[in-house]
């Protein structure tokens, strides 16, 4: 596929960032704010909400990522205008200035002195405001090089290492040198196989950031765990599907960078790529934990190879599904966004499989619903780093 | 038709890509990387998406995949049987 003239259909926001979606969000900052704002969402058609379970007494850097995932959430892209809501309006305020950094509109209320009815009334006015206005929003033909593309793999098997993540590889391979920024993570499951990431860094710098993210995640590990770690990596599902050891996920897992493209830089978790190229994102390898992590760094489309069938998807950020595994394509169709099962009977080559991959990811952002979308998959899961105080 | 891949040349190891494989099977093998066939004879049931070792293993051997190490062997393995959980660990954690 010649992707040199390659554009596609998005909204150009204020920031100059380009969204594949138009969302009107109603963020709640904490779990006492959930109920008013899946209120709004009932009230005002066209607005969703993202309710979460955290946000009290957490702190520290905790604390940090928590505001970091929320204003990122808020300041992607796909999203157009934002409702903040909180139990104390200090910190609503605190959340929307961040998101209010990339000029689109965002209204925020404190539940405080208020009470839900007041507080529901006065966000669903905001909120009818705003789903007015985004409605009359056009999409506009972009450049290839102003859409971010993230992945992450899921009930990942054998098929996902010699099927769908070399797909994943080799439509990065083919993005790359377009100037499109990708982002790939998942620390603990590139354990075996952290050499060959750390081998395609861009140059010592990056690869000494790479390095101090993995042994901070494996120290995390050797404090905490109780055993082999047999019972959760591989996961059940992995051992189901033919996978024996996290070197055998791994290798299969890092087969989504492809051959050619390099780590061009090292983010924290739900930070925001500085510039165009390969990052890696020091992030958990749980499936909502890290899909939200991609979003809240700006990231507009998803590629989430599966081989035994995770159905994911997230509230913002679009989630498309490929899978190699027949059985899986078989019996999970409603799931699975592209069937690259043709390339293990030798009737696709891996380059068919990725041009495959992105003339779905091109109708995906010009506006087509992936089916984790259609199917109302909004996986939205906050990352937390420990115990609240 | 393909009963297992083998990522390239050289693994002890191929994936089983079809459902049904049955001891007694000959199988019918493709070295992805090499574009080469391979055949071996399944000697166990072999679910998809599961490995068959393409050459005799005894304990503390290393099995390589992707032409990297995967793992050590903890019980015997016969070329043509089923290489998982039971007879491979890994060598982390």
């Amino acid at each position: 596929m010649d992707l040199s003239k390659a554009t596609f259909w998005g909204y150009k926001r204020e920031n100059g960032r380009v969204g594949v979606r138009n969302h009107v969000i109603i963020l709640p900052v904490d779990d006492l704010s959930n109920a008013a704002a899946q209120a709004v969402e009932h009230n005002v058609k066209g607005t969703m909400a993202l309710p979460h379970p955290y946000g009290r007494l957490q702190f520290g850097a905790d604390l940090e990522l928590h505001f970091r995932t929320l204003i990122g959430t808020g300041a992607n892209p796909n999203v157009a205008a934002v409702v903040v809501i909180c139990i104390e309006e200090q910190w609503a305020k605190k959340v929307a200035d961040g998101i209010r950094a990339t000029g689109k509109p965002v209204a925020h209320f404190g539940i405080e002195q208020h009470g839900d009815h007041d507080t529901i009334m006065r966000a669903s006015r905001a909120a009818k405001e705003f789903v007015q206005w985004a409605s009359e929003l056009r999409r506009e033909e972009r450049p290839l090089k102003d859409l971010w593309v993230s992945t992450k793999c899921g009930e990942s098997d054998t098929t996902s290492g010699c099927g769908s993540n070399p797909t994943v590889g080799n439509a990065f391979d083919k993005l790359y040198p377009h100037g499109v920024t990708l982002v790939f993570g998942e620390t603990t499951e590139l354990t075996g196989g952290e050499h060959l990431v750390a081998a395609r860094c861009r140059n010592d710098e990056v690869r000494k950031k790479f390095q101090f993210m993995f042994d901070r995640y494996q120290q995390v590990i050797e404090r905490h765990k109780t055993s082999d770690l047999m019972d959760s990596q591989p996961t059940k599902g992995n051992i189901e599907g033919g996978l024996t050891t996290i070197e055998e996920k791994a290798l299969g897992n890092i087969q989504k960078i492809g051959r050619k493209c390099m780590v061009d830089g090292v983010l924290d978790k739900a930070e925001t790529p500085a510039g165009p190229g390969l990052w890696f994102m020091d992030s958990s390898s749980a499936a909502a934990e890290m899909v939200t992590l991609c979003a809240a760094a700006g990231f507009a489309v998803h590629f989430f190879p599966t081989g035994q069938g995770n159905v994911i998807g997230n509230p913002i950020l679009p989630v498309i599904k490929l899978c190699a595994n027949p059985r899986t394509v078989r019996t999970m169709s409603e799931h699975i966004d592209v069937d690259v099962t043709g390339l293990l009977r030798k009737e696709l080559t891996p380059d068919q499989a990725g041009d495959k991959l992105l003339e779905c990811m091109f109708r995906t952002a010009n506006g087509r619903l992936t089916a984790a979308e259609a199917l109302g998959h909004r996986e939205f899961v906050l990352t937390r780093l420990y115990e609240s105080a | 038709m393909i009963h297992f891949v083998v990522h390239e040349e050289g693994d002890g190891v191929g994936v089983v890509v079809v459902e049904g494989v049955k001891a007694g099977q000959h199988l019918a093998g493709w070295i992805m990387e090499d574009d080469k066939d391979i055949e071996v004879v399944a000697k166990s049931d072999i679910p998809i998406g599961h490995k068959v070792a393409l050459r005799d293993y005894k304990p503390g051997d290393t099995v390589i995949k992707y032409g990297v190490d995967i793992g050590k062997v903890v019980q015997p393995i016969a070329k043509g049987e089923h290489l998982h959980v039971h007879n491979v660990k890994t060598k982390r954690w």
